[in-house]
């Protein structure tokens, strides 16, 4: 009890007197886990929209496939990242292996699924007619996917939700990808490892309360989009 | 006005993710990154910590530490996906240096293994003279003992140990296998109150949350030491040897092995490691042992 006292006034301290290295882990979290959020929500709802709407031979196959994505565990997607991306390997001349861009490599891998297998659900929960009376109402294909996205704002606001917090908190692929490397690779969960090896259970306890604050922080922002007009 | 303020957002947020993405993305000049695989002792320490920024400061290379155990650091080197190695488990790196995938290997310090228990030594070996006497003591109590299973270093030396006395604990009750790095595995030692071998460096740092005491220490088999070595670019263009041959340069020189020297003893009233370099493997004797004998105590 003594250590989580201890943990929570050293990450009181941490906060208030803002420690650099701290502060530096915890923008790079929010910075690699960031951008792989942006660039999973691109791929994700274009994906999920195109395959919800679209009809074709094998679709059931295709999204039982991405909802087992969903699921994809950090470590093995980790493995492969790393195996790529080896000097030796096919990737090995981008030379970006140990650095925060495969990192982001990483997390997008991780958090698409979630967010494509989220926007499926979203726009194929929506009533069938709605498409036939939206383009009924002349409006051009584009239109009609745009207004479908926004009537699905709520469950897409929650596919955002999940897909950032499923990499924010993830920690086998960004130490296997990222190295762990001091002032350079290093986020909250990979600190938080090394920290509890190192037996500094406090500052483990610290950073661990850091990184759920960060996680409050952003969700209460998406919330606050996600609640802001109340649907029907 | 709803909408013009949902503009600003996303453009808001366009503006921040470019920033984001160009910072993120200003990746190093390779030839100024040096990869170090070693092992998980030297980071768990501090040692590197200490280290690396004068190393970075003086000469302009950018490390990146990779702290894994010795044999998945020599496998990363066999595979040219390192540049240097920090490790410490002999055997293994004589194997590595004669299939000749690595140049260079020099010594740079030591220390020693200690076996760790609880307080109330299940296995009735504390401040037995002999290591491999008191492993076949652990075996006939069954007292609960924890690997690291990793192919470490010291999971190496251990394994070496129970050898020399004839035991096979493999698949046993009380032998778990943690596939942990070292603290951790103190940890899960601690909390299952299990013995377990450790380097001392790791087993001073972590102390104060342990509560698992020293039963063994002192035997000749124990020493533990560590060697840098360079990955051969013969086998493997791409590895940066300009930068390996300055950080090993750096690990040997005069002024690091000060550093070493004193490294800890403010913390933890000793040393944790005890530089070597210019020494020969063989001069690492007994004599070296006896150091240890008495570790003063704060």
């Amino acid at each position: 009890m003594d250590l989580i006292l201890e943990g929570i006034k050293k990450a009181f301290w941490l906060l208030i007197t803002f420690d650099p290295e701290v502060m530096g882990i915890t923008l790079l979290s929010l910075e690699v886990s960031g951008i792989a959020t942006l660039v999973s929500l691109l791929i994700g709802i274009s994906t999920g929209v195109t395959v919800a709407l679209s009809r074709f031979i094998g679709k059931r196959m295709v999204v039982s496939l991405i909802n087992t994505g969903m699921g994809l565990p950090p470590v093995v997607v980790g493995l492969f990242v790393t195996l790529f991306l080896w000097r030796n390997g096919p990737l090995g001349f981008l030379e970006i292996l140990y650095t925060p861009t495969a990192m982001v490599i990483a997390q997008t891998i991780i958090a698409t699924p979630i967010v494509m297998g989220i926007t499926l659900a979203a726009i194929q929960q929506l009533p069938q007619k709605l498409r036939l009376q939206i383009l009924s109402l002349g409006a051009t294909r584009l239109q009609m996917v745009w207004i479908l996205i926004k009537e699905a704002k709520l469950p897409l606001l929650a596919a955002v939700m999940a897909g950032f917090g499923g990499v924010i908190s993830e920690v086998g692929a960004s130490i296997m990808v990222g190295g762990n490397i001091k002032g350079y690779s290093r986020v909250l969960t990979t600190a938080t490892v090394l920290e509890t090896s190192r037996g500094n259970f406090d500052v483990a306890i610290a950073l661990g309360i850091i990184l759920l604050l960060l996680a409050y922080l952003v969700n209460l922002i998406l919330t606050q989009i996600q609640q802001r007009e109340r649907p029907r | 006005m709803k909408r013009r303020i949902g503009q600003k957002i996303f453009l808001s947020g366009v503006v921040v993710s470019f920033l984001f993405i160009t910072g993120v993305f200003s990746v190093q000049a390779r030839e100024k990154t040096v990869i170090l695989a070693t092992t998980t002792s030297t980071q768990d320490s501090g040692l590197l910590d200490v280290l690396l920024p004068i190393f970075e400061k003086e000469t302009g290379y950018f490390v990146k530490t990779i702290a894994v155990g010795s044999g998945q650091a020599m496998a990363m080197g066999e595979k040219g996906e390192a540049d240097v190695l920090l490790v410490h488990s002999p055997e293994a790196e004589k194997k590595f240096m004669a299939e000749g995938y690595g140049i260079n290997r020099r010594l740079v310090m030591h220390n020693d293994f200690i076996i760790v228990g609880p307080p109330g030594d299940p296995g009735k070996i504390k401040g037995a003279k002999s290591c491999v006497e008191s492993f076949k003591k652990i075996a006939s109590a069954k007292a609960l003992f924890f690997s690291r299973g990793d192919h470490s270093g010291t999971d190496v030396k251990e394994k070496a140990i129970w050898e020399a006395a004839g035991i096979n604990p493999e698949g046993e009750k009380w032998y778990r296998e943690t596939g942990l790095g070292m603290g951790q595995t103190l940890n899960v030692a601690a909390e299952k109150k299990g013995i377990t071998l450790t380097d001392r460096g790791t087993y001073l740092a972590l102390k104060k949350n342990l509560g698992l005491d020293i039963l063994v220490e002192g035997d000749a088999v124990l020493l533990n030491i560590y060697h840098v070595i360079e990955v051969s670019p013969g086998k493997w263009p791409r590895v940066n040897s300009a930068g390996a041959k300055a950080f090993a340069g750096f690990m040997v020189s005069k002024e690091t092995q000060g550093v070493i020297k004193t490294f800890g003893v403010d913390k933890f009233g000793s040393p944790l490691f005890f530089p070597d370099a210019g020494k020969k493997d063989e001069e690492l004797g007994e004599k070296i042992i006896t150091k240890f004998q008495a570790p003063k105590s704060k």
